[in-house]
């Protein structure tokens, strides 16, 4: 990093500073509003055309059993979501972009997946839903499909403050063997080309995914361990809240962006 | 028998005799063998033996595909659509599961130009 | 880009007319070197010859009336769209009664073998493949008089530059 970018930086960082003490983030944008771009955009054209077929994307099977999810009574109440909720388009809308949020009874940062599987446990009374469940991966999908086109925003939430300076130190740090942060691949080199792949902005406007490289359905915290691993370094354990603060800062970062689902990626 | 997940479409306001594009997807992990799960154990071949699509009694389509052929296996063929049936959609994969799906195509009457 | 033997050399060398016969039309698509699984480097991939034998038999194969469309350079290894195409009145009497997708590298030879008839109305499919690396892709159509034709394709294939194995 260039003297002057570092300046620039820790001046960010000093006012970010005064700023976490008042109500509203003072968070350096490293990426100007006008400069968000989905993953899409850095897609080649298969992808891009898998992704806009309405009937061969392959998330749509996932959508569908979803569906078939919301309906089905279960548990010693025998209750559905829709006997709680009604239908999804009525009740769901705007609710994936709630998330990453803090729980209403614990107070910690949580993402919809982990919502989910509390209603499950706690509300019908059944056995949880794993990480990366085809269960889980499906409801996620089916419920965020409400949100389809809605913009990514944070919630003005004052105490969401201290998770997003958490998240925005998490996307800046090196780490690993080959010591890279998130910041140095997806701000600084985003649009470029590592061998013949285009780097991305890393943006999260299209999760739960259909990732080629998977072959099946995925969710963001799956994403993030991947890269990880793509860093040589430890992947925290699933449901560590490092993942879920990285998670708010990468919405905040993202503002504007429409959901896509389901999207396709790489 | 078991049921699978599967998507099924043609064309609307089918006419008898029209020659139609069928296109099929179907959920099915199409695991290689090759492939790790995410705890680094290796994920057992399982892959789809063969497919059929019989629309009446009529088999209409069949594919043996290997591991070759892409997960949530993908497919597009043509089928004479002669009179309303129902298509019904057969598989079975390396353990031996089965799968099925089923929907109904309507095809109208051709009607006769009047001379 | 690696050399492979043009197709004018291979009918130069030898007589398609006379290849071993291993199936004719009426037996079993899927026979057991066609499914066996190899690892293939390279520079060491399939001849059009390697993967027409075994399934042309006796009969009489040309390169025509095939259309194999696939991207030149895929996104993904992974899931690759594949379209085929074969010139035919698909009548009782002539119709394409196989399609085979043939790789050149995949451990797999077979990608996938097509049962089509008269009931189809056109010799047309379409899917999505796995292709281990850059290769060709040979489609073959069977007729229903035994003859058979194909069309190939060069495809290159870019692997992913993050190895995140996850």
């Amino acid at each position: 990093m260039s003297r002057a970018r570092q300046l620039l930086v820790m001046a960010g960082w000093l006012l970010f500073g005064a700023g976490a003490l008042s109500q509203q983030p003072l968070l350096p944008r490293t990426l100007a509003p006008d400069q968000v771009r989905s993953g899409l955009t850095f897609s080649g054209p298969d992808v891009q055309s898998l992704q806009a077929d309405a009937f061969a994307n392959p998330g749509l099977l996932w959508l569908a059993r979803g569906e078939s999810l919301w309906g089905q009574r279960v548990g010693p109440q025998n209750l559905s979501c829709q006997d709680c909720h009604g239908l999804k388009a009525g009740s769901m809308q705007g609710v994936a972009v709630q998330y990453p949020k803090l729980a209403t009874g614990s107070g910690s940062l949580i993402n919809l997946e982990d919502q989910i599987r509390a209603c499950r446990t706690q509300r019908q009374g059944v056995s949880d839903w794993g990480f990366e469940s085809d269960g889980l991966l499906a409801m996620t999908l089916y419920v965020t499909e409400a949100s389809k086109g809605l913009p990514l925003r944070l919630s003005p939430d004052p105490r969401l403050a201290v998770h997003l300076q958490a998240g925005a130190s998490l996307f800046q740090r090196q780490q690993g063997q080959l010591n890279l942060s998130c910041a140095q691949c997806h701000d600084q080199q985003q649009g470029r080309r590592l061998y013949s792949d285009r780097l991305s902005q890393g943006q999260p406007n299209g999760y739960p995914v259909y990732r080629l490289e998977w072959q099946t359905l995925g969710s963001l915290e799956r994403r993030l361990r991947s890269c990880y691993a793509g860093i040589r370094a430890e992947p925290p354990p699933w449901g560590d809240p490092q993942m879920r603060q990285l998670a708010l800062y990468l919405t905040w970062r993202g503002e504007g962006l429409p959901l896509e689902v389901p999207a396709v990626r790489k | 028998m078991t049921q699978g997940l599967a998507r099924l479409q043609w064309p609307h306001n089918i006419v008898a005799g029209d020659v139609v594009k069928v296109r099929l997807l179907v959920q099915h992990p199409m695991h290689t063998g090759y492939q790790q799960d995410m705890q680094g154990s290796v994920i057992a071949r399982n892959v789809l033996l063969w497919l059929t699509c019989t629309l009446g009694d009529q088999q209409v389509f069949r594919v043996e595909p290997s591991s070759g052929i892409a997960a949530n296996p993908y497919f597009e063929f043509f089928v004479r659509a002669p009179t309303s049936a129902d298509m019904v959609v057969r598989w079975q994969d390396d353990l031996g599961v089965a799968g099925e799906w089923q929907q109904r195509m309507f095809v109208a009457d051709r009607k006769t130009p009047v001379p | 880009m690696i050399p492979l033997p043009s197709v004018k050399q291979l009918l130069g060398r030898r007589d398609w007319l006379r290849l071993a016969s291993a199936a004719s039309a009426g037996l079993t698509v899927f026979t057991p070197v066609l499914g066996q699984a190899q690892q293939i480097g390279f520079d060491q991939q399939r001849t059009v010859a390697d993967m027409l034998t075994g399934l042309v038999g006796g009969n009489s194969v040309r390169e025509l009336g095939v259309s194999l469309t696939v991207p030149a350079l895929a996104d993904n290894g992974t899931l690759v769209p594949v379209s085929v195409q074969v010139v035919s009145p698909m009548s009782e009497q002539d119709h394409v009664s196989h399609i085979y997708l043939l790789s050149s590298r995949n451990p797999v030879m077979q990608v996938a073998a097509f049962v089509l008839g008269p009931w189809s109305g056109r010799a047309e499919i379409s899917t999505r493949v796995r292709l281990a690396g850059s290769q060709q892709l040979l489609a073959l159509a069977r007729l229903s008089s035994g003859e058979c034709r194909y069309a190939l394709a060069e495809v290159i294939v870019t692997e992913s530059a993050c190895m995140d194995a996850s």
